[in-house]
């Protein structure tokens, strides 16, 4: 929802803040996610990942999700995939180029990052080319998993 | 100028220390020379001739052309093969790649068959999207951006594998490219971007049209005080203007191109609207040659491609220099 992802954009650093706490309670429970299995856990986790994050980040699932690095604002909603940056398009009202009734996301990146602490050296990383396998997963379990040294 | 190690014109040259590969292109950058590129519109047809026709118009003024690869969405001869011709007869191309069409696996493709066809520089570009051409029917592909297209084209040149991890046994000796568009939102990220271009792989950067000196000058300003001036060869990119009429059309319709109110008062107060745009393209450059950190400019000059050799000659940026081209230095020239 477009009304919505602006306001998650609006409110990055409490967003930011919230995910943090979220991410480490999760990776605290790496044992009973092991015990259940992560195999067993992906469906339910990545559809519970894809309502919450589809309400308020309009998320596409890519399943390496960088909001912390983009300001709370979806690269994936860039008609581009564009992860590392505006392209050179923006319209003069700053919006898309491609789709002329949204404002490019990349704008609210920029003003989303500088709500997080850390955000603006965030949005200089040089993010890698996207896992296309990775489509649909959750990106939850991935991280949790990647953090306790046991690679999926 | 010409290098005595340059056997056969058109040749690869040997790769110098410090530089990425055996083009002229980098010779010239590297020499300290401003230096001037132009864009070649790829023909609508497939005969090679259109291709030399087409490139001939910039003979002696420009040190490199580039090949545009769908520029706009429009569909064109591919710049792979328009590079691969204009190398057979010694001209130095740069490639264009965009992201639009090809995924991953073509675009490493490309790059190789490029690099053996000669071709000495790329430009790693996003590309417009496909709304915007003559088949917004079509797939926009998009499996890469302008910076993972850089970190692909790196690693294929320096790392000598595929990103797939598998080895390549002959890499493609590459000078690496990209685009940055000084005037377009979000400006205050515009220089960051062009850093993280930089940190990508960009050796030297095209600009997007250029009518706005103020902004250009602040955009150079970040440049430096993020210290990346003298990590990159930045080109300024300059077209004539046909008319104020056209001018007000181009700033309405084509995204991420900013002309200043000012400019189209120039030209609209013009007897000759063409002749002002003209001008007004020699005096920017002018302008733009005092920047610090600006190293050349890059004249896309869409079906006015015969008004480059007069700009420049007017501008006199080239300081009596005569960049190669094929028969120059034959003894009937």
């Amino acid at each position: 929802m477009y009304a919505l992802r602006q306001w998650s954009v609006r409110h990055a650093r409490g967003m930011n803040a919230f995910y943090r706490g979220f991410e480490s309670a999760l990776i605290a429970l790496h044992p009973l996610w092991q015990r259940i299995g992560y195999a067993r856990l992906e469906r339910p986790v990545a559809a519970v990942e894809k309502s919450v994050k589809g309400l308020l980040f309009d998320c596409r699932m890519c399943g390496q999700c960088i909001l912390s690095s983009t300001g709370m604002s979806c690269p994936m909603n860039c008609p581009k995939n564009l992860r590392n940056g505006p392209c050179g398009g923006v319209r003069a009202n700053g919006h898309c180029e491609v789709r002329p009734e949204m404002k490019c996301v990349w704008l609210d990146a920029v003003a989303g990052s500088a709500r997080i602490p850390g955000g603006a050296e965030a949005l200089a990383t040089v993010q890698v080319a996207v896992d296309r396998r990775l489509q649909g997963s959750s990106s939850w379990l991935r991280v949790v998993r990647e953090r306790r040294g046991d690679t999926p | 100028m010409i290098f005595e190690d340059e056997p056969v014109p058109g040749y690869p040259l040997p790769i110098l220390p410090g530089h990425t590969s055996p083009g002229r292109f980098e010779r010239v950058l590297r020499a300290g020379q401003f230096a001037v590129t132009s864009e070649l519109a790829p023909p609508d047809s497939a005969d090679p001739e259109e291709v030399y026709r087409r490139a001939r118009i910039f003979d002696g003024c420009v040190d490199a052309i580039n090949a545009t690869d769908g520029s706009g969405a429009n569909c064109h001869m591919s710049s792979l093969a328009v590079c691969a011709l204009l190398t057979r007869v010694g001209y130095a191309p740069v490639m264009q790649i965009s992201c639009r069409d090809r995924n991953r696996i073509a675009i490493q493709g490309d790059i190789l068959g490029g690099a053996a066809m000669g071709v000495c520089n790329l430009l790693c570009l996003t590309g417009d999207g496909v709304q915007a051409g003559d088949h917004p029917q079509a797939l926009p592909v998009f499996d890469l951006d302008s910076l993972t297209l850089l970190q692909t084209a790196r690693t294929l040149r320096d790392e000598h594998h595929f990103l797939s991890g598998r080895k390549i046994s002959c890499s493609p000796r590459v000078l690496l490219g990209a685009a940055e568009n000084p005037f377009a939102h979000p400006t205050e990220f515009r220089a960051q971007r062009l850093v993280k271009k930089i940190a990508a792989g960009a050796q030297f950067i095209q600009t997007q049209f250029c009518y706005d000196l103020p902004l250009l000058r602040a955009f150079m300003r970040q440049v430096e005080d993020l210290g990346a001036l003298d990590s990159v060869f930045i080109l300024v990119g300059l077209g004539p203007l046909r008319s104020a009429k056209a001018a007000e059309w181009i700033r309405t319709h084509v995204p991420g191109v900013h002309i200043p109110d000012a400019v189209i008062k120039r030209l609209a107060g013009a007897a000759d609207g063409a002749l002002e745009g003209r001008r007004l393209c020699t005096d920017m450059i002018q302008e733009i040659r005092t920047i610090k950190g600006v190293h050349g400019v890059h004249l896309m000059a869409y079906r006015q491609e015969e008004a480059v050799a007069d700009i420049i000659a007017r501008s006199g940026v080239l300081n009596g220099r005569v960049p190669w081209y094929p028969g120059r230095d034959s003894p009937t020239n």
